[in-house]
This record gives C-alpha cells, structure tokens and sequence, in this order.
C-alpha cells in the first residue's frame, strides 16, 4: 500500500521539478546566446580600433586582412604620448570632466535633497521642470549659448569663447538636469523615517543630507558621477563649438582636427586616441562599480 | 523628564481634519497608550508631539514650554519608529550614539551611555553589527537603544511592535515595559492593539475620528466604558451588544430581549435604569466571560437561557462559542470541560452584575 503511494507521488513530483529546470535550462541558454551576439556586435568597433592602431599608415591602407596585424607596431602610442598636443587635450579633458562632475554634485546632490524631502510650494512642479529642461536638445542649445556668451563679452569685455574652461560652464547645462532627477528618484526611495529619525535626533536638515542620505545613496551618487563624468569627457557638438585654437581643445574634438589633415586621415593615430581617450572612463567604471551596489539600505527598516 | 499637554489641538489636511480638537494631559513619568484604529489619528497626534506634522490649531506643551514652533530636534524627545528607521551604513553603537555626537557629547559619556543602555537591552554583543546583520527584533531594540541613550524629555513610540511576530511581540511588550520602569520616562506610545495598550498603560487614551473617546487606565476603560466604541474596541474578543428593551413587571424591573427572554436587573442598578425614557432605543452590552455555560455557574447570580452555538472555539484554558440571538451574533466564554458542540443545543447563564446598558442611537453607556 505504501509502496503503491509513494510511486504514484514520485513521478508528479519529478515531473513537475524536471519541467522547471529544463525551463530554466532554456531561458539560461537562450540567454547566453542573446548575451554573446551582444557583446560580439558591441565589441567589433574596439576590436578594430585596436588591431588598427597597432599598424602602421601603409599596412591600414594595403589591401590585406582588415583582421589582421602582419608588422605590429607601438609607433602610434608612442607618437600620440610624446606629442605635446595630445597631453594638452588629455589634460583639458580632465580638467573639465572632474570640475564637471564636481560642479555637478554640488548642485544635483542638494536640489535632489531638497526636490525629493524638503516640502515646499512648488516642489513637485520645480521636480518636473528640472527634468524638462534635460529633455532639450544640446543640437538646439548651442547656438543661443553662443549668441549669450558673446553679448557677455560685449558687455563685460571677458570673452568666454575659445577657452577649454567655457565647457565647465557650459557642459553643467546638461548634466545637472539629469543627474538632478535621477537622484530625486534614489533620495524618494530611501525610507522616510530615516530622516524623520535623524531629525528627531537632533541633526539638521545639511547634516541629514551629509550624514544620512549622501552615504546610503551612494549607488545613486555614484551612478550619477559615472553620468557626468561620460557626458563631460564625450561631448563633441560643444567644444567643437566653443574651442578652435588647438591648446584649448579636448580629446573628442582635438583628435579629429589635428590627426585629419584635409582629406588626409591618420587612421592608425585616429584610432589609438580614440582608444586611449576611452580608457579614463573605462577605468572609472571598472573602479567604482566595485560600489555601486544595490541594496545598501538594507536592514535600516523591515525589509 | 517632564509632562505633556495637547490643548484643542487640530490637524487639518486640505479638507479633512484629520485631528479634531484634542486635550490631553500627561504627568511627568507616565506611559500612555494612544489607542485606535486605523485614522483614528492616533500617529498624526504623536507625529504633532515629536513635531514631524505642523500644528493646524491648538498648544502642544512640554514641560510646560509651548513648542509649536520648535523643531523637533530642539524638543528633547526620542521617537521608535514602526519600521525601526536604523541608519544602514552606521553600527549598532554608531546608531544609538548618533544623537549625542550631534550634540557634541564628550567621547567618555557617548560610550558609558551606550554601554549602559546596550547592557539594559541586552545587545551587548551586537554593538558593532551593521543593522543589516541583525533580526527584527535586535533592530527593535537598538531603535529602543537610540531612544535611550539620549536621555529625553519624552519617549514617542509609533506602533514599535508592528512589524514583529506574535511572540516577538509578547517579548518586546515585556522589554518595554522593564525599560520604562527602570527610566521613568514620560512616554507616549501608539498603537492599534489593545492588547499592547492594555498591558503596557498607565493610561489608556482610545481615539476614533480624530477625538478621543476616552481616557482612564486599562481597568476602568475595560469595566466602565464610556462610549460603544470603547466598549466594542476594548476587549477581545469584544463586547456582546443585544438589542433590548427595559420592561417593569411586578415592581421588578427587567431587560427583555426579544420576546422570549426577560432578566431581572441587578438592584444596584433599577435606580439608574428606571430613569431611562421608556422609548430609548437600547442595547444589552455582555463581555463574553459573562456568558457562561449555566453547569459551572449554577449560582443565582446567573440567569440561565438556551441557545445553539453554530461555531465553538477551543482556545485550552477557555472556550469560546458564537450562537445567534434575536438577529445579534454573540460570543460565551465557556469552560473547556463542557462538551459543547456546533449545532447542539447550550444551556447558557448571563451575569447581569457586569451588564452594560447603551443607547444605541448616541452610543452611550448609561
């Protein structure tokens, strides 16, 4: 009687555990593939950009295997390294992308405190209006930025054009609104009685902000650095617009109007700027996604 | 330490008033017990005290000081928050030592108080555990910690025991309470169970739309409610309410209800009862333990009837049954001993020294 019970449970039960996994086993499979084709479709553009920057001129344009380094050379790293022009733009670059990202926090950090906490008559409108703003096109900016900044000159005689430094007035434009508004949605996350309990405890309003929100929305801090940071050392449109002199330019901009001379493009030094000028943010992801977890409001309420 | 006093105090939300006028009044050292359910605006007046929600109306006072306008980091109170409200980032003792940081305590005094109040609940051992590393119960005790160390005026509580389980909850409620009278705290505790505000009280305050219904210590709001409302919420389970009448046979005055059952009225209470205007509506109010199967309680005191119980409980020490009596469900406390079955007539005896009379259009006791 036992037995007869037991075999009858047996096969449901593994039937119904078997079609789980084999489910599971699909999904995960599916998943790879999707995963591989991903990646190799993303990576082909750096690939190339490598294998590219370790040829020489005549190898790129010999009609050989675009797959293929036949005489690997480092002269394009070295060259590009040594050159005082590319350090120039490299230092630009810097410059403006770590006062961006600062410029940037500063400001996003307390109006998202303050949009997301600190009740008052026009906040959720101010909230909204902040996003908007995101949503203009740079393409549409650039020119009644222009216009502005050269009736700034006109009356105040400090000419803003043609400085690597306009771009750390001009680039805030486009990374506060965002990271503003993505730091809204961290802060509104974190349970309220937190700062409620802060408060209680006697911290203001700054020191609740210092104390108790800038550490527990640090995935969110630090997502939104990595934001600034990107935009900051990607953007074209905009030093293409504000700098022409080359000791103004930064990396974007610099390497396209000192490596193409007329219709002559120095695609081995192209390509290794391009790849040493992605490197720094490469680097920074990599670091601070070691932080960037989730989940760090654990254990602060019932969960 | 010091009193606590809500005078007409209002809370108003656009349209709504959320809190209609409160007085309330708490002596230095007391535990009171805000009780009700849910909207009641039991949470919105503590959050007015801890100065979370602004004032609409009226004073709050403590320590005889009007603070409407005082911050609440300038009140000296401590708040437990439901959801225990821990700073992840910061350890156990991180957290409880926060408040006395901000105010610049010497190092010395934030570890021996910290130390102490770690020794009173028991967490010794977790003083350097981050808040994620702990049970909920651990959590509970250091937001209990939190509160302690700081040494305030008044301790707020806003339903701490919420998020607990039920043994938890019994454990904690016994924790509490050791800390008050070791501390002697005025204290102001929120909750919706009765049972929490009936044990932990000093006094119990039993709040509904916005008012209070009433306010008296666990006894006296358990024995002589005021109102239905406190009659029905305290309790559990709650109070039997009968529709009835009030009927003079013979000089002998009487509660009838419906046409079969008629039961002599303590002479304690004719007086008071007899002044009743014979066309008020009225209800019969029984707590289930004066409903008792008439075996054991075959004393005079009791007045037997019969009914059929469509539902029995066992609970162990007690049993509860539920039997319909003219159009009102009702619950008698039993004892186990008796085989009482669903379904299966009860010979039942009613305890009329314990009786409430309510009007049933004003809800109040008379």
């Amino acid at each position: 009687m036992t037995s007869v019970t037991l075999d009858k449970a047996g096969p449901s039960r593994k039937t119904k555990v078997g079609s789980m996994s084999r489910d599971r086993k699909w999904a995960m499979r599916w998943s790879y593939v999707f995963l591989t084709l991903f990646a190799i479709f993303f990576l082909f553009p750096p690939i190339y950009m490598f294998i590219t920057s370790l040829k020489e001129s005549a190898e790129i344009s010999a009609a050989t295997n675009p797959w293929w380094v036949y005489n690997p050379t480092l002269s394009n790293y070295i060259e590009l390294l040594t050159s005082s022009q590319f350090l120039t733009f490299f230092k630009n670059s810097a410059l403006v992308s770590i006062f961006v990202v600062i410029i940037t926090m500063l400001i996003s950090i307390p109006a998202a405190f303050a949009l997301a906490r600190m009740r008052f008559w026009g906040s959720a409108t101010l909230a909204t209006g902040v996003f908007l703003t995101y949503l203009i096109p740079d393409t549409l900016l650039f020119i009644p930025l222009f216009k502005m900044f050269a009736t700034f000159a006109q009356w105040t005689g400090i000419e803003l054009i043609n400085h690597w430094w306009v771009l750390i007035i001009v680039y805030p434009t486009l990374t506060v609104p965002f990271c503003t508004w993505i730091m809204i949605g961290y802060f509104a996350s974190i349970p309220k009685e937190l700062d409620e309990a802060a408060i209680v405890d006697g911290a203001s309003w700054m020191q609740t902000l210092l104390r108790i929100f800038v550490p527990v929305a640090l995935p969110g801090i630090i997502a939104a650095t990595i934001f600034a940071f990107t935009v900051s050392w990607a953007q074209f449109l905009y030093p293409l617009a504000f700098t022409s002199s080359v000791d103004q330019q930064v990396l974007p901009t610099g390497i396209i109007t000192t490596l193409i001379k007329g219709d002559v493009f120095n695609w081995g030094q192209i390509m290794t700027g391009a790849l040493l000028g992605a490197a720094p943010p490469l680097i920074i992801y990599a670091f601070l996604m070691d932080y960037y977890i989730s989940g760090l409001t654990a254990g602060a309420t019932k969960g | 330490m010091a009193e606590v006093t809500l005078r007409k105090v209002v809370k108003r939300y656009d349209d709504v008033e959320a809190v209609r006028g409160i007085d309330l009044d708490i002596p230095d050292h007391e535990f009171v017990v805000l009780v009700g359910p849910s909207g009641c605006g039991k949470s919105t007046t503590l959050r007015m005290i801890a100065g979370l929600e602004d004032i609409s109306d009226g004073e709050i006072m403590i320590g005889g000081d009007v603070v409407n306008d005082v911050p609440p980091k300038d009140r000296d109170i401590a708040m437990v928050f439901q959801n225990y409200a821990l700073y992840p980032h910061m350890t156990v003792a991180e957290n409880m030592s926060f408040g006395l940081r901000l105010k610049h305590y010497p190092k010395a005094e934030i570890k021996q108080r910290v130390t102490e109040a770690a020794r009173m609940l028991d967490i010794t051992d977790l003083i350097d555990r981050k808040p994620k590393q702990l049970s909920g119960g651990q959590r509970q005790r250091v937001a209990m910690g939190r509160a302690i160390v700081r040494n305030p005026k008044v301790f707020l509580f806003d339903e701490p025991l919420s998020n607990l389980d039920a043994k938890l909850r019994v454990q904690m409620r016994i924790e509490i309470k050791k800390v008050h009278q070791k501390v002697r705290t005025t204290t102001v505790y929120v909750t919706h169970d009765q049972v929490e505000a009936m044990t932990l009280a000093d006094r119990v305050v039993v709040m509904n739309h916005g008012r209070i219904e009433q306010i008296g210590p666990p006894n006296e709001l358990y024995h002589r409610p005021a109102t239905k409302f406190v009659a029905g919420f305290i309790g559990s389970p709650a109070m039997n309410f009968i529709p009835c009448r009030i009927e003079e046979s013979g000089g002998l005055l009487q509660v009838c209800v419906g046409d079969t059952i008629a039961l002599p009225i303590p002479p304690d209470r004719t007086a008071r009862y007899r002044a009743i205007p014979r066309d008020t509506k009225l209800l019969l109010g029984l707590r289930p333990e004066h409903l008792v199967d008439a075996q054991s309680n075959p004393s005079a005191t009791f007045q037997p009837f019969d009914a059929t119980p469509d539902v029995v409980e066992p609970m162990g020490m007690e049993t509860f049954v539920y039997f319909p009596l003219d159009g009102a469900q009702l619950c008698g406390r039993i004892n186990p001993g008796i085989d009482a079955k669903a379904g299966a007539p009860l010979r039942l005896a009613v305890d009329l020294n314990h009786m409430h009379l309510l009007n049933e259009t004003t809800g109040q006791v008379l």
